[in-house]
């Protein structure tokens, strides 16, 4: 634990006072209709808008405690993931702190521009959910070659975040171990990445694809693919190979 | 081209599906010309490895001649006649390295996957599920490989396809198996299961100093097998392996044992009827662990406990407390095919293991469901089925059902 993780404590509880209120609404609402309705309708409704209040009660949303979203005290969305990967912790620092280099391997990004002679600015643009578009200026905030990179985005970003990556070399000659910390508010709360997570923008899964993709694109050269292989499917095959394929889990 | 295809439990059927391509610049397609039906396969034909998709292509052990490579293949050229290993290297990974190449870092698509049910992602391998990457298999005519310079094995023209065939997995297999017994001068191995691995597994044994070994299965025609290799035998179904193999060895019981079964055990009394009950459900249990429970009682104090078998999921009643309390040491894994590669082809030119011993049936691709039929209900003495992929259907008999 770093003093900056000290700093931004889990807090106990995974979902907002914004989410609670609104899922607390939601339970009464479910509750007050399940009285009128009969039989097994009643019975399901009722226990549904049961479990929504004791989840808002606690504080323990259903959705952020079936997708492991984790808070931080003052209400940012934080991500920390760490990987090893075979090269020396000089060319991963530098790889990295070319921040074009990016969008090669974290996906949800399309390009990071930097804008000055000592690239500490610069200007990123990602794919939101619903195919549209977010953009931002960020600047780093430390840069210590061969060890460690910090950046944050600049005021007036639509989601405020910043990053950390750090450079330690890993025993017996298995390279570098890239430890990276994510923190950022979502638009609206903790409730904005619950949503985000629905569509598919799960930010924990999604930085440990994009640390293996970087290990990948490193180490082989390439991702691993059976896109287009042979295979005798036929219809709703196809998409239960996809979904073992493309599986998103966390 | 006509390809082996999993269309449900029990049902493999012969298709005609699209021909391979080349998809990464590091791929090689190989023309099949044999591949076989592994143990392991009959897991995946049962239903009890989940990942499975309809219209699979199966097969990981297959060999044959390199007719495309990408555009980044150094090593590898067209015309080459090679065996594909199984497990998928990537050849740069630190575990590739090491020469644990099942355990490679890079060469499995779908690692969340693998890591939602084993904490880690193990290397991809050919027609296996989707947890181990989805590929698709070599019981086929041609079959699309990945990483090709780091896996493709070039195999000498003076032995034949069947002498090198079973180098892709359970030659190797046997022998990483017998190599984790830890076997000194004199050591006394038992081997439950006598299918191919186990077979090599005795063979393996003799070749790495053990003095004894004893086979342990119920198929007459595998003990004899076995004892054709130089083993000792044990019916389980006529006698008390336990108490036998006490006897066998003064008293001690083996000072390695080794699980050549894996999860689909036969056993009899509760502890069997529970296990099969549980396993059907695929929840309670996704094993019948009886081999390796017998394994554990019947090892000797301090000794070695290996197991090639297969294992997917979650077990019941391993008798820990033997484990534990008689000190004994476990060694398993998948096969890290490559690194044996070298020392196996030697003993195989040099007469030390001869591996065409065990194949009971060479038919045609066409005829790899009656194969598969055969090998699960050890019909007709079927001990290991080899295909061939470009036979004329026409002109095979099928063999008959055993009374």
């Amino acid at each position: 634990m770093t003093t900056h993780d000290q700093a931004r404590r889990d807090s106990p509880q995974n979902s907002s006072p914004a989410d609670r209120l609104l899922f607390g609404g939601l339970a009464v609402g479910l509750i007050a209709l399940s009285v009128r309705q009969r039989g097994s309708v009643g019975v399901f409704l009722g226990a549904g808008g049961a479990l929504l209040l004791a989840g808002a009660a606690m504080g323990e949303g259903l959705g952020p405690a079936l997708t492991h979203v984790r808070r931080t005290e003052d209400d940012h969305i934080r991500v920390q993931k760490a990987i090893t990967i075979g090269m020396s912790a000089d060319d991963l620092y530098s790889f990295w702190r070319h921040l074009e280099n990016l969008p090669r391997f974290m996906q949800h990004l399309d390009s990071v521009t930097t804008q000055d002679g000592d690239g500490r600015r610069s200007h990123w643009v990602a794919r939101a959910p619903a195919g549209t578009h977010v953009a931002w200026d960020a600047e780093i905030t430390a840069d210590e070659p061969g060890r460690r990179i910090a950046w944050r985005s600049l005021a007036g970003a639509t989601v405020p975040n910043e990053g950390e990556v750090e450079f330690r070399p890993a025993p017996q000659g298995r390279g570098t171990e890239l430890h990276v910390s994510l923190t950022y508010r979502p638009p609206g709360g903790s409730l904005g990445a619950t949503v985000a997570r629905l569509l598919g923008e799960d930010p924990e899964m999604q930085v440990a694809q994009d640390l293996r993709r970087l290990k990948r694109v490193l180490e082989v050269g390439h991702e691993p693919t059976t896109e287009g292989q042979s295979s005798a499917r036929k219809g709703p095959a196809k998409a239960e190979a996809k979904m073992y394929d493309n599986r998103r889990t966390s | 081209m006509k390809a082996v295809v999993w269309q449900g439990v029990n049902r493999m059927r012969v298709e005609t599906v699209p021909d391979p391509e080349i998809l990464r610049p590091t791929d090689a397609i190989v023309r099949v010309s044999a591949t076989a039906i592994c143990g392991s396969d009959l897991h995946l034909m049962d239903g009890y490895v989940p990942s499975m998709v309809h219209g699979d292509i199966l097969g990981h052990e297959f060999m044959g001649e390199v007719v495309e490579v990408g555009p980044e293949v150094r090593r590898v050229k067209v015309g080459d006649r090679v065996i594909v290993p199984f497990p998928i290297s990537c050849g740069v990974c630190w575990y590739c390295k090491q020469g644990l190449t099942s355990l490679c870092d890079n060469s499995n698509p779908n690692p969340a996957l693998a890591e939602t049910m084993w904490g880690h992602a193990p290397a991809g391998i050919y027609g296996y599920s989707h947890i181990t990457g989805g590929y698709a298999g070599g019981q086929a005519q041609f079959a699309r490989t990945v990483f090709a310079d780091a896996n493709l094995y070039t195999v000498p023209d003076d032995l034949t396809d069947e002498q090198v065939l079973f180098l892709t997995d359970v030659l190797p297999t046997g022998y990483m198996a017998a190599e984790n017994c830890q076997i000194e001068g004199g050591d006394v191995v038992a081997i439950f299961g006598a299918g191919p691995v186990g077979l090599f597994g005795v063979a393996s044994a003799f070749v790495l100093g053990a003095e004894r070994v004893i086979s342990i299965d119920r198929f007459p025609e595998r003990l004899e097998m076995a004892r054709a290799y130089g083993a000792e035998t044990i019916n389980y179904e006529e006698e008390n392996v336990f108490e036998r193999l006490k006897e066998l060895t003064g008293g001690r019981g083996p000072d390695s044992v080794m699980d050549a079964v894996g999860l689909e055990a036969q056993a009899h009394g509760l502890l069997g009827v529970a296990d099969a009950v549980k396993q059907t459900t695929r929840v309670l249990e996704t094993e019948r662990p009886h081999a390796l429970r017998a394994a554990i009682m019947a090892c000797r104090k301090g000794g070695t406990v290996s197991v090639p078998g297969v294992y997917g999921g979650l077990a019941d009643k391993i008798p820990l407390g033997a484990f534990m309390n008689k000190g004994l040491t476990l060694k398993t894994g998948q096969t890290h095919v490559h690194r044996y590669l070298d020392t196996l082809l030697g003993h195989i030119q040099h007469g030390r293991i001869d591996p065409t011993r065990i194949i009971t049936h060479r038919l045609s691709l066409e005829d790899a469901p009656h194969g598969y039929h055969i090998f699960k209900h050890k019909h007709d003495g079927c001990i290991k089925c080899i295909l061939d992929p470009w036979a004329d259907h026409s002109t095979h008999q099928p063999s008959p059902p055993r009374p």
